[in-house]
């Protein structure tokens, strides 16, 4: 039986997640409650805007909700989601819930006029390392911690991480239709865990 | 690198969903609004109530006053420029204004031709009272369609009026045959490829958020559950009692647009709403919503 993949609803490109686990045959759930992680096996958080994700968040107790099921349940985070995840954000009131050892920095390339796309490196996808990566306001990680490994990188930068249970990119993987980096989380996090 | 395309246009576009963007006059209003959880904020000088109770010649709002409110937000900001003026889209752009509205609030600068907006990085958004005006503004460049609604009334019956009409017309396309396409689009006006787009897909190729005349909670969540895949307040909030407290409610409400319990508390604590206008009562110059084609 396949897991159920959660996707965090509260606003932003959830259901361009949606869409992306669908076209993989993966059970997916919106998330906008604590009770709605009761039967959920992962936890996807989105593209959209940071501080609305942690102000809703901290109104309807999600906060604690997810930091609980972090601790047992995998991750991923795409550029807001990413920065929610995160332990420290260099140029925000924001306090991201630290489940992930990131340091970042938001709109790290300025306003939407410096948004772009481009060819990324992704050593582990062997068959093909190249993906098309969409930066919408993006953030930058700026320092890995203890037990972060780098995973994906745009010139110098490192756009992509993990450790145990979290996956973080700082792109957009649900704005294109190459589904790996979904398929990816869902075989070595989800199936695993 | 590409910078300004189609993908990184409608991205941000798609970024936006689920969430409010609010009208804002200056810094500390900006605050509130992201405060609140905002996910962009509109910076002009006047908001549309206000721009109906003086009169004259709305024009793009003073650049000072749009870096000003972009210094201190990290969320989005849009700007609004008048129909057909290009220079004040250009201005807006040049400033790194994240997207530009342009708006039917303003007064129209051109009466034939609306901006071009495949000439700009930036992203555009542009209103509509029915599919058609849609459909054109889609095939000038704009990532994102709203409702016109009735700006500056505090009245949602517009806006209302403006999603049904789009949504209804969707499903007459949807239904039509194929053959039948060419010619609905030489009646309508528009393009046919896009036609073909909503046809197959029975929804607009960029996201369709609602606007004009949004005022509480319960106008959030009924915009939501009529299609509306984000809602703009504009004067609802700034002309109400409670600013911050309705701010609040409003995105909490457009989270929860369909759990009548959430919005039902939300809408509890507030104090008065903005004063409405009925739009019989609105003197024929006046109505804003035919400004643009």
């Amino acid at each position: 039986m396949k897991k159920r993949v959660g996707v965090l609803a509260l606003q932003g490109d959830f259901h361009r997640h949606i869409q992306s686990l669908e076209k993989l045959q993966i059970p997916s759930k919106a998330v906008r409650w604590p009770d709605d992680l009761s039967d959920c096996d992962a936890l996807i958080l989105p593209g959209g805007e940071s501080t609305t994700f942690m102000n809703l968040m901290n109104q309807t107790g999600l906060t604690e909700a997810i930091c609980e099921f972090g601790q047992k349940k995998p991750l991923m985070g795409t550029c807001a989601g990413l920065i929610v995840l995160a332990t420290e954000v260099v140029n925000n009131h924001i306090d991201p819930l630290g489940l992930i050892d990131l340091r970042v920095e938001r709109n790290a390339y300025g306003r939407q006029i410096n948004s772009f796309s481009e060819k990324i490196q992704i050593p582990s996808f062997t068959d093909q390392p190249k993906f098309e990566a969409v930066f919408i306001r993006a953030p930058k990680i700026i320092a890995l911690g203890k037990g972060t490994e780098a995973l994906g990188f745009y010139l110098d930068q490192v756009v992509m991480a993990r450790n145990e249970r979290v996956l973080a990119a700082t792109f957009h993987p649900e704005l294109t239709r190459d589904h790996r980096i979904h398929d990816f989380f869902y075989r070595e996090f989800v199936e695993r865990n | 690198m590409d910078k300004g395309t189609w993908t990184v246009k409608s991205g941000l576009a798609q970024m936006l969903k689920g969430g409010v963007i609010m009208d804002v006059t200056n810094a500390d209003q900006a605050k509130i609004a992201e405060d609140a959880g905002a996910v962009a904020v509109m910076a002009l000088e006047r908001i549309p109530a206000d721009i109906r109770a003086q009169g004259g010649v709305a024009r793009m709002s003073n650049p000072k006053m749009i870096k000003e409110i972009m210094a201190n937000v990290t969320i989005p900001v849009m700007a609004k420029c008048r129909i057909g003026h290009l220079a004040e889209a250009q201005i807006l752009e040049f400033l790194g204004v994240d997207f530009i509205d342009e708006s039917e609030v303003l007064t129209p600068a051109d009466e034939k031709y609306h901006v071009d907006k495949w000439q700009f990085k930036a992203p555009f958004v542009c209103g509509c009272r029915e599919l058609a005006e849609a459909l054109r503004r889609i095939a000038e460049g704009a990532a994102m369609i709203r409702t016109k609604g009735e700006p500056g009334t505090g009245n949602i019956v517009e806006a209302v009026r403006h999603m049904r009409t789009v949504i209804s017309e969707i499903n007459q396309i949807k239904i039509l045959g194929e053959d039948e396409l060419v010619i609905k689009a030489k009646e309508m006006g528009v393009p046919v490829d896009l036609l073909v787009y909503i046809h197959k897909k029975g929804k607009l190729p960029v996201p369709n958020f609602a606007a004009g005349g949004i005022a509480t909670p319960a106008d959030a969540s009924l915009m939501m559950q009529l299609g509306a895949e984000s809602v703009f307040v504009g004067s609802g909030i700034f002309k109400s009692e409670d600013p911050a407290e309705r701010a609040t409610a409003i995105v909490m409400a457009t989270t929860n647009y369909d759990n009548p319990d959430i919005v039902a508390k939300a809408s509890e604590k507030l104090a008065g709403a903005m004063p409405g206008l009925e739009i019989s009562e609105i003197p024929e110059g006046s109505i804003m919503q035919d400004r643009g084609w």
